[in-house]
């Protein structure tokens, strides 16, 4: 367990390094700080589940479509996307990487995104799909804190639990901002628990960037109920000056600042 | 499918909506890859008998038809065969960017059936109306917009639909039980392509959904006062059969009469046909204002905004003997 843990662990640094690598190639502003607030969480993901390109098995969904950063890192990781050139068009005119994903299912990208609040209607599609051929197989979908706001998570929701879908995830990420800025007391960690449970799922919270927590918290699965995991983070985790700092939301790294990102991610 | 003329009369009496459902039973029968999902409007889309017979390949999602339409998506997306109803506005407008994002973006294969479009609804009123559904469809990339004028010819779509890869569509349900035919005997639809129902010289008539049974009515009393108009049913209004074009070449007067809002539907959609390829025939519209109407039974809305047959004639005669 601890060696799968420190491999996990690993695995988060090279997705952050790679999220400031592309970002910095880029030359443009990108969503930083809400791509590393999910390094941890996708690297669980794609390291416990079966997630494959050639034959669907565990499906992801990236609902939350301004962190692509580190879907598209997590896709060069795990070898989905084989050559560094192909991540360093992120942001270059034309390109198929922009800030939200495309679908393009030869590499693993399941949907096109952007427009937040559609990816759990999706998937549950996907889960019922999954339960109509009997396919055990998981879906997972990711969603931002904000994006809890859109109405459509919440009508996605209640179908998830009116038809038992428990081969069906969310993982809540609770960095505690949006794009203007922290998040109102109302949506926060405390109250996104409240919400989940008063919608019927199975809620698990943790620490979202506590790999074990985030391992157990998927283990402690329904027989009947979908799973929200609930995972409390850190908007920019692990780049000082970026941390809980809404700058970052959407920013551009100079060459100084992404020497000293890089710095502060080899620290932390 | 084929019908004849007595199935016509029967499927007349049941309306497009309980038809609906009975095509739905029809194609489950054949195809087991069939998934129809309703926001809680199954009963009002003749899917009550699909629901016991076919429990299965139902799924309800309740009032939510932002929700419907991913949930469609991703059930497309796995390689089922997936139809969808709700009331006009709710799909075309609070669902509008979900089907841009899933349909239009992403293309997966999700069948919009929206019902009770243009003034359909009768006493429900405005926020029932489909008055706009046409212009904010067809701006959707990969979307086919298809309106069927009549029950027989709703049949041939959803099959058409169900059995070829046609992509994304929304079809647009218009008239109801008693509204008049288009067709009283079998006929060959084609994807994509207008149908003349008769042929003429003095005006070229363009219509769609089940306005065209009283368009039909006009041109047989035109007949009888020497007006011979050619009339064509342009059921496809996405894409548009090209062969419009030339067509158009033989008339001087072209009037498109559709239950539709003046702005993005038929009307203009020729009007930009005919801009671009520089055709010198005159253009008239015959539709729907661009406001918010009163309510009452469909026929009296009908006549209000002059689209049942002897209000069509009157115009059309104006638009022949006009200078």
């Amino acid at each position: 367990m601890l060696e799968k843990i420190n491999k996990i662990k690993k695995l988060s640094y090279k997705i952050r390094k790679t999220i400031l690598d592309i970002s910095y190639n880029s030359g443009e502003p990108s969503h930083i700080g809400g791509a590393l607030s999910m390094a941890e969480i996708l690297a669980v993901i794609y390291s416990n589940f079966n997630i494959k390109v050639s034959k669907p098995l565990d499906r992801f969904i990236l609902s939350k479509g301004h962190g692509f950063l580190t879907l598209l890192s997590i896709l060069y990781c795990k070898k989905f996307i084989k050559n560094k050139k192909e991540i360093f068009q992120f942001q270059k005119n034309g390109s198929e990487f922009i800030a939200h994903p495309i679908m393009n299912k030869s590499i693993g990208i399941e949907t096109s995104n952007g427009s937040l609040g559609q990816g759990l209607s999706f998937g549950v599609g996907l889960a019922i799909s999954y339960k109509k051929k009997k396919n055990n197989n998981s879906i997972i979908v990711v969603v931002g804190d904000g994006e809890c706001y859109e109405g459509s998570v919440w009508e996605a929701a209640i179908t998830a639990t009116e038809n038992n879908l428990n081969n069906l995830f969310i993982v809540v990420d609770c960095n505690g901002h949006q794009n203007d800025g922290a998040i109102n007391k109302m949506m926060n960690f405390e109250e996104m628990k409240k919400k989940w449970l008063g919608f019927g799922w199975n809620v698990n919270s943790c620490d979202g960037h506590n790999i074990s927590a985030l391992i157990k918290a998927f283990k402690k699965n329904s027989k009947t109920k979908p799973t929200a995991i609930i995972a409390k983070t850190i908007k920019g985790k692990g780049v000082n000056f970026m941390e809980n700092n809404n700058d970052w939301h959407h920013g551009r790294l100079t060459k100084n600042l992404y020497l000293e990102s890089i710095k502060s991610i080899n620290k932390n | 499918m084929n019908f004849n003329s007595t199935d016509a009369k029967q499927w007349l009496r049941m309306g497009p909506r309980a038809m609906f459902g009975q095509f739905m039973i029809n194609i489950a029968k054949k195809n087991k890859k069939l998934i129809v999902l309703s926001a809680d409007l199954g009963r009002s889309s003749g899917l009550a008998r699909f629901k016991i017979e076919f429990p299965k390949q139902y799924i309800s999602v309740g009032i939510s038809e932002q929700n419907l339409i991913g949930v469609a998506a991703g059930l497309a997306n796995e390689g089922f065969k997936v139809f969808v109803t709700s009331f006009a506005p709710f799909l075309s407008m609070r669902a509008s960017e979900q089907i841009r994002m899933n349909l239009g973006y992403m293309k997966h294969k999700v069948n919009v059936v929206a019902l009770g479009s243009g003034l359909s609804m009768g006493f429900l009123g405005n926020s029932h109306f489909g008055l706009e559904d046409i212009a904010i469809m067809r701006t959707i990339p990969n979307l086919n917009v298809t309106c069927p004028a009549d029950c027989s010819e709703l049949g041939k779509i959803l099959d058409d639909y169900a059995f070829n890869d046609r992509g994304p569509s929304y079809i647009r349900l218009t008239g109801i039980p008693g509204s008049k035919n288009l067709y009283d005997k079998n006929y060959a639809y084609k994807f994509g392509k207008n149908i003349t129902i008769t042929k003429g010289k003095d005006i070229l008539i363009l219509s769609h959904g089940s306005v065209l049974g009283q368009v039909k009515l006009s041109v047989e009393a035109l007949k009888k006062m020497n007006i011979s108009a050619g009339l064509v049913n342009v059921v496809s209004l996405k894409p548009i059969d090209e062969s419009i074009i030339t067509l158009f070449k033989k008339y001087k007067k072209i009037v498109t009469i559709e239950e539709h809002t003046s702005v993005g539907g038929l009307g203009s959609i020729m009007t930009e046909k005919i801009l671009k390829n520089g055709i010198k025939s005159r253009l008239f519209s015959i539709s729907l204002p661009d406001k918010f109407g009163p309510t009452g039974t469909y026929d009296y809305l009908l006549k209000y905004h002059g689209l049942d047959s002897e209000n069509i004639t009157k115009k059309i005669i104006k638009l022949v003997k006009k200078k």
